[in-house]
């Protein structure tokens, strides 16, 4: 309710300044609380284009939108049979590769974008991946990166939603973008491309927040943090289980 | 009733996780092993990171442990001494233990050192208890039909009695070196920082078989020394690696204690030999399983690990 307030509060606040088309965006929440009970979460991400001039009739519009979670450095190795048995063998350092990363669009993504711009703006997944410093040694180390991608898919961590933006009258758009349980924490970047014959024509950016909350964050932050406490406080969780257990039980037997 | 665990960094259903440790808990009640060596490979099927398995399931040992040595602390079948000369050993062994888990988690090959170690040790220990088992039935069978017990003799003189440095340890009623129990203490200490294991199942037979310790002082020393080294396991896990979920051994703990006071029912019901064939058969399946995954093409052949620092 307060999101969408804030988004027709912004509908009537848009500055009336840049000619064409700009995006003026919504969010079903900008904030994902990961709580003991987390179990993935839905984010609604909607909003519409606002333009001073009447559409322009020489191409349709079509809406991409990104959603990308902290970008960390990857170890990717491959296994491969010594001995008998599959050991880790070969290994290529992904230099960046997002933790999380959803694209939606309203159509076939060779359709909605040109390559030059996809190149430009870093919008496909395999254009956001960094990988430079692949050792000479390795053949086929594309294959490492490729795995990456395939491996982040089957955890529902990489999602390439073509077709699943909703647009109207070329001006409301909204998408569902699915969170799985196993997110990491961090600034999630949502961007928003207006495109017509493939060409950008208008973005925009904001970001989406994704914390450990309550017991989850405590725990978290005490057992990085206070490592030696942290330790100590599970070890007289486990005695003094032990020691309730045992004495449960006697008097159990007991009585 | 899904629960997100926060060092774990994963989703699962906490009744599974309590399931799992009421069963691990009933085996261990049923067969008095600590369960720590079936419970960990069970953690990494459901998809917990072998890392945190291995120190989690290191933290929740020391509360089954701790909560078994009592009752043997009540018995008087705890042999102190002992106990410490075998802990001497398991710290520096956990210690060892740890800098080799470090060093191959750098290298990328800690799963495979932690599977190899399961499979080897699972494989000898449920063969040569399935082998025992069958015997043993075998001759009660036997000695049923002809009517007289069998007699077992053990000799305990060994090489063993000829090492320099001897103790008299009061309580088991020996006069030995206190190098093999040092060393016994050293391998059950690295096992137990590798595999997140107490050890109990390596340790219990090489007491009665090397030291020639009497039957009843066995498992209290044992759990007794379990209960530090286990403790030592954990720590360094913690502030090496951050690796120790506490809320995961909470769930593992609750369900695991309840289940072992059952399972001393259920054990004190059945034939002592028909159970330990039960559990042989039990852990040449989970090593099976685990062999298969070594031996096996994987699906998928490339896996994602974190570059160091981050």
């Amino acid at each position: 309710m307060r999101a969408m307030l804030a988004f027709l509060a912004a509908l009537m606040l848009a500055p009336h300044t840049a000619a064409g088309e700009e995006v003026v965006l919504g969010l079903s929440s900008d904030k994902v609380s990961i709580t003991t009970s987390f179990n993935g979460s839905e984010i609604l991400i909607f909003g519409a284009v606002k333009r001073e001039k009447p559409i322009p009739a020489d191409a349709p519009l079509e809406v991409v939108i990104t959603v990308a979670g902290p970008e960390f450095p990857a170890l990717v190795r491959r296994k491969e049979k010594k001995f008998g048995i599959w050991i880790n063998a070969a290994s290529v350092e992904v230099d960046s590769a997002p933790s999380f990363y959803a694209v939606a669009t309203t159509g076939p993504m060779d359709q909605v974008l040109t390559r030059v711009e996809d190149l430009r703006r870093k919008i496909s997944v395999e254009r956001v991946i960094r990988s430079v410093g692949a050792p000479a040694d390795i053949e086929n180390a594309a294959s490492f990166t490729e795995a990456v991608i395939r491996i982040r898919q089957s955890q529902k961590l990489y999602q390439h939603l073509e077709g699943q933006v909703a647009l109207d009258e070329q001006t409301l758009f909204r998408t569902a973008i699915k969170l799985p349980a196993n997110l990491t924490e961090g600034d999630y970047v949502t961007r928003i491309f207006l495109t017509r014959n493939g060409e950008v024509v208008s973005s925009y950016k904001t970001s989406i927040d994704v914390r450990k909350v309550g017991l989850e964050r405590w725990l978290y932050a005490l057992a990085h943090e206070n490592a030696p406490l942290y330790g100590l406080m599970s070890l007289a969780i486990a005695i003094l289980a032990g020691w309730g257990a045992s004495t449960a039980f006697r008097l159990l037997r007991n009585s | 009733m899904q629960i997100y665990l926060p060092i774990a960094e994963v989703s699962v259903n906490a009744f599974l996780l309590l399931g799992l440790g009421g069963i691990v808990g009933i085996l261990s009640g049923m067969f008095g092993v600590g369960g720590g060596f079936l419970m960990t490979p069970l953690l990494f099927f459901i998809g917990i990171p072998p890392a945190v398995a291995v120190a989690t399931e290191a933290n929740q040992i020391v509360a089954s442990s701790f909560s078994g040595v009592l009752a043997h602390f009540r018995r008087k079948a705890v042999d102190l001494r002992m106990g410490f000369v075998l802990l001497i050993g398991g710290l520096i062994g956990a210690a060892l233990g740890v800098v080799v888990f470090n060093y191959l988690k750098s290298i990328g090959q800690v799963d495979l050192l932690v599977r190899l170690f399961y499979v080897v040790f699972l494989g000898v220990v449920g063969g040569l208890m399935f082998i025992e088992s069958l015997g043993a039935i075998r001759r009660s069978r036997k000695s049923r039909a002809s009517g007289r017990p069998v007699s077992t003799v053990r000799k305990h003189r060994t090489w063993i009695h000829a090492l320099p440095f001897k103790m008299r340890f009061r309580t088991s009623g020996l006069y030995i070196s206190v190098i093999p129990p040092l060393l016994v203490g050293v391998s059950v200490g690295i096992l137990a920082a590798i595999m997140g294991v107490g050890g109990g199942f390596i340790m219990v037979p090489a007491m009665i078989y090397l030291l020639g310790m009497p039957t009843k002082v066995v498992v209290g020393t044992s759990l007794f020394q379990i209960i530090f080294v286990t403790a030592f396991t954990t720590m360094l896990h913690a502030t090496t690696n951050f690796t120790v979920d506490i809320v995961l051994a909470v769930l593992l703990l609750l369900g695991g204690v309840v289940g072992a006071q059952f399972g001393a029912v259920l054990g004190a019901r059945m034939k002592a030999e028909q159970l330990r064939v039960l559990l042989a058969l039990l852990v040449l399946v989970v090593c099976g399983k685990l062999a298969a995954d070594l031996l096996l093409q994987p699906s998928e052949l490339y896996s994602i690990g974190m570059v160091e620092g981050h």
